[in-house]
């Protein structure tokens, strides 16, 4: 069984609306050096050991669904689990 | 003119469905998501709403399910598609039509009447308006903030596909654009909510031009191959 850590963030090109009002939030509570903030989401999952590369199984499941790739990157772990 | 309206878990469709039956005196039926075939139908209209919630992006689940194959199928033969709010927002997550939607500017669902511009009546779906023609259409979303690439925006304008744009942007989108058309002119996709137009009652018949438009140019092409 692999462990699967999945962190989708918008672009750099494009402007995140969400990331932008924490970050004037932030800024309101006086926390001036904060800057640049990028709101991601983060996705984990478990894959069953099989004869598929477990890395080619994440990266086609990451840009069928989990990725929208016009404005969205991702970047992945994986890791060897024992036990959900 | 028979139409196809597409239901996923937390679709808008009766708004549609009572727009084409009611106003427009057409055929129209409710086909679920898991549908196999969309075969028999002229025309495919994508609601609004909130498919699966929603969850992941606004239509990406929606955009896997079984009917979507078909949808592909149909803009691919050249029927009319429409994809409106929600459907819209599938359409750009299928791939059917370029771009992305982001989160509206201001973070909050915007509901209200909105003066939409129609920047190309040269389509099927816009024919019946003037060119230029301000009309107001009620927008309801969340994820309206329309997006795409530099090289795609210049596609977009050379190719005349932006179809209609706010007046007062409300939601940040990419040079006000509320609506596009794909290249060959058959699959439309906008977030204001013409089947919410139709009625002098509820705000107004702004949008019933729009589906006069489509059925019109199905009437002109359908008599064409029978003569």
């Amino acid at each position: 069984m692999y462990k699967v850590k999945v962190y989708v963030t918008l672009k750099k090109s494009v402007i995140d609306p969400h990331g932008s009002a924490v970050e004037r939030q932030l800024q309101s509570m006086d926390y001036n050096g904060v800057s640049n903030v990028r709101v991601g989401k983060y996705i984990e999952f478990f894959v069953e050991k099989s004869d598929r590369n477990v890395e080619e199984i994440v990266k086609e499941v990451c840009e069928k669904m989990l990725v929208n790739p016009v404005i969205e990157d991702y970047r992945y772990e994986v890791e060897e689990s024992v036990n959900q | 003119m028979k139409f196809a309206v597409i239901v996923f878990p937390g679709s808008d469709d009766v708004d549609m469905y009572r727009a084409i039956k009611d106003e427009l005196g057409e055929e129209a039926e409710l086909v679920r998501h898991d549908a196999e075939s969309l075969e028999g139908y002229d025309g495919i209209l994508l609601p609004g709403g909130f498919s699966y919630g929603d969850y992941l992006r606004a239509g990406a689940l929606a955009r896997l399910s079984n009917v979507m194959k078909e949808v592909v199928k149909a803009a691919e033969a050249g029927k009319p598609v429409l994809g409106v709010g929600n459907g819209f927002q599938i359409l750009l997550e299928a791939g059917l039509l370029p771009g992305a939607m982001k989160k509206n500017e201001s973070l909050t669902f915007i509901c209200r009447p909105e003066a939409i511009k129609v920047q190309n009546n040269q389509t099927i779906f816009t024919s019946l308006y003037e060119e230029g023609e301000v009309i107001t259409v009620p927008i309801a979303h969340e994820s309206g903030n329309y997006y795409c690439d530099e090289e795609t925006l210049k596609r977009l304008k050379e190719n005349n596909q932006i179809v209609f744009t706010y007046e007062n942007n409300p939601n940040g989108s990419l040079e006000g654009i509320a609506g596009i058309i794909n290249e060959a002119g058959n699959v439309l996709g906008m977030m204001p909510h013409p089947e919410r137009a139709v009625d002098e009652l509820i705000g107004g018949t702004d949008g019933l031009k729009l589906f006069r438009s489509i059925v019109k140019h199905w009437r002109e092409t359908t008599n064409v191959t029978n003569a």
